[in-house]
């Protein structure tokens, strides 16, 4: 076992030598001005301004300790539904007023004595303390590189291939364990994201009123917002239902309707569209019934309800998804059928 | 009768026929005149429609078409119903000063009674909404909180949830609930000015409108508290945040500055 085993790439890089007398100072063009002389301040001379000062620092202690106490005695004293009219603010919690007042003075009254002590009353005489090099000396830096090099003759660990080779192997794959485990994040979200809860025959519910809809309910100009019939909102999963149905009906004359499939699939001129952004899928319902354009607040998508809810502007990557819906025997709005294509935003396997 | 005639040819009688007809026609203005106060106590809906014709024909004609049937500068007011009226010339929308994104709100020019007259002869072109009665928007009967969910699930998309107001494409806008009159409110649910879609009793009943005048007369009050302090427009984490950079932050520079600037010596150089 030698150490000309062992590869150079290990060994830590020999630094250039002779850098110290480099960094040690030359006859700089500019010469050291050194430190202007030291000025006295007042409370250095006047042990009154000196006293002054230090009432000053501890009476901001004391206000902060104030402040604390009548922050701890608001908080249990205050009923928190209590209004009280504070000019300019206006009407305002008496509560959040007091515990915001009383803990912004604790606060500031504590880092007002801190500056003030240490402006008037701490040493300001500055000080140099000479910067000494990173670099360790020479021959400390020699017994290291030579320690490594015999440690690593010793371990035989350029010899012996087989274990250096199988040693990196198991260092490699031990994080994958790790990695597998992240999959126990949480279940796989399955075909969730294809399937809503309208179905073929399922009623459209008026979520204003709970009821299903007439055909004749439903004026030209209006805005209503439906929900699947048997989906309840005291039902645990509404929020996780109703964020994949929510549906946005509107009724515009069949002439204005620019898209046949549109005007197929709606019923004399009312028609359902998912009521979710195809961007990111923010609620989306600004809709202006003489253009008949829906805007999204989130990101500025603008849809068109006349032309099938065409992307006009903005970042959406495609049409809001419509719902195909007729008239069951009753006379009530019912859909034909899910969406055919997943509402909201794209994802990954969306196809 | 023969003097007359004899006379007939005489270079002053052409004058004297136009003097006779001014005076009978002023006699005749004279007689019927006094009739606009004999109005106000007569609630007769005919001569009401009557007076309204004559103020549509002076102050709306020139966009909506001498008929009300619209033009290329105004759209048709048939069957918009005596609602719409009260609601665009209530609210001083109309008459529209210039065209443009959106007629926007200010002083009313007519007074309630001649806006009465306009919608009186507007329902007569057309059957549409009449004006709701003061049990129908009364916010006193409505419920608060029931109109609040009504209100975030088809007012506040536009109108923010504070009832505020907000932006809508290519310079439209939903202007803010702040002191709207609540027959407007409700006139206006009922019959979708500008942008606004309507929303009809046949899928929001009238308690449902009660109840969202309701909350929106709560909640945009001048004494409506605000719990946490400056409510900043109520526009949410934008404004606040805005606020927290240039006010917050720029008071802790400007502190930290004026402390550096000052000098604790004692001369000061």
């Amino acid at each position: 076992m030698s150490s000309q085993d062992t590869p150079e790439e290990n060994l830590p890089a020999e630094p250039p030598h002779g850098t110290d007398a480099e960094i040690a100072p030359s006859d700089a063009l500019v010469p050291d001005p050194g430190l202007p002389p030291h000025l006295p301040r007042r409370q250095d001379i006047d042990e009154r301004a000196a006293k002054r000062s230090e009432r000053a620092v501890a009476g901001l202690f004391t206000l902060s300790m104030l402040a604390t106490i009548g922050f701890i005695a608001g908080f249990v004293a205050i009923d928190v539904d209590k209004i009280i009219y504070v000019w300019p603010i206006g009407h305002i919690s008496a509560l959040n007023f007091t515990l915001g007042c009383t803990l912004g003075i604790a606060l500031f009254a504590i880092g007002a004595g801190a500056v003030h002590w240490a402006r008037t009353l701490m040493s300001d005489e500055e000080v140099v303390d000479e910067r000494h090099p990173i670099e360790a000396p020479p021959e400390v830096r020699q017994r290291v590189i030579q320690d490594f090099r015999k440690g690593a003759g010793e371990s035989q660990f350029g010899r012996r291939k087989l274990i250096r080779n199988t040693m990196f192997g198991a260092l490699a794959l031990v994080p994958l364990s790790g990695v597998v485990l992240l999959r126990d994040l949480g279940p796989l979200p399955g075909d969730k994201l294809r399937h809503t809860l309208w179905a073929k025959g399922k009623l459209l519910i008026n979520q204003n009123t709970n009821e299903p809809m007439k055909p004749s309910d439903i004026t030209v100009g209006s805005l209503t917002f439906a929900k699947p019939d048997g989906l309840e909102e005291t039902a645990e999963d509404f929020q996780e239902q109703i964020a994949k149905a929510a549906l946005m009906i509107v009724r515009l004359e069949p002439e204005d309707i620019k898209d046949k499939r549109e005007l197929e699939w709606g019923h004399e001129g009312i028609v359902a569209f998912s009521k979710i952004c195809t961007h990111v899928g923010c609620p989306i319902s600004l809709y202006e019934q003489q253009t008949h354009h829906v805007l999204c607040p989130c990101h500025q998508s603008t849809f068109d309800l006349a032309d099938g809810a065409r992307v006009i502007f903005g970042p959406a990557g495609h049409a809001l998804p419509q719902l195909r819906i007729s008239v069951n025997s009753d006379g009530y709005l019912e859909a034909l059928g899910d969406f055919t294509e997943p509402v909201g935003p794209s994802f990954w396997e969306r196809g | 009768m023969k003097k007359l005639s004899v006379r007939r040819r005489h270079p002053l009688a052409a004058l004297v026929v136009l003097l006779f007809a001014l005076a009978a026609t002023g006699g005749l203005y004279a007689a019927f005149a006094p009739a606009k106060t004999a109005q106000a106590d007569s609630s007769s809906q005919s001569i009401a429609i009557e007076e309204g014709k004559k103020l549509y024909a002076t102050g709306c004609s020139s966009c909506h078409g001498p008929g009300g049937q619209g033009s290329t500068d105004g759209p048709s007011l048939v069957g918009v119903g005596a609602a719409a009226v009260d609601f665009q010339v209530g609210t001083g929308r109309m008459p529209a000063q210039q065209p443009g994104a959106q007629v926007p709100k200010k002083q009313p020019i007519y007074t309630q009674a001649q806006i009465d007259q306009l919608a009186a002869y507007i329902a007569s072109l057309g059957p549409g909404p009449g004006i709701p009665s003061k049990k129908q928007y009364d916010p006193k009967g409505g419920d608060i909180a029931a109109g609040g969910e009504l209100f975030r699930t088809n007012c506040a998309q536009c109108h923010n949830f504070a009832g505020e107001g907000g932006a809508l494409t290519d310079g439209k806008y939903a202007p803010s609930l702040r002191g709207v009159d609540p027959k407007h409110i409700y006139e206006a649910m009922l019959t979708g000015p500008q942008q606004m879609p309507t929303f009809p009793d046949t899928t929001m009943p009238e308690k449902a409108k009660r109840d969202i005048i309701a909350y929106v007369n709560d909640t945009t009050r001048a004494d409506n508290p605000n719990p946490g302090g400056f409510s900043l427009g109520r526009l949410g984490p934008v404004t606040e945040g805005l606020f927290g950079w240039i006010f917050g932050l720029g008071a802790l520079i400007a502190t930290a500055v004026w402390v550096a600037a000052r000098t604790a010596k004692a001369r000061k150089s």
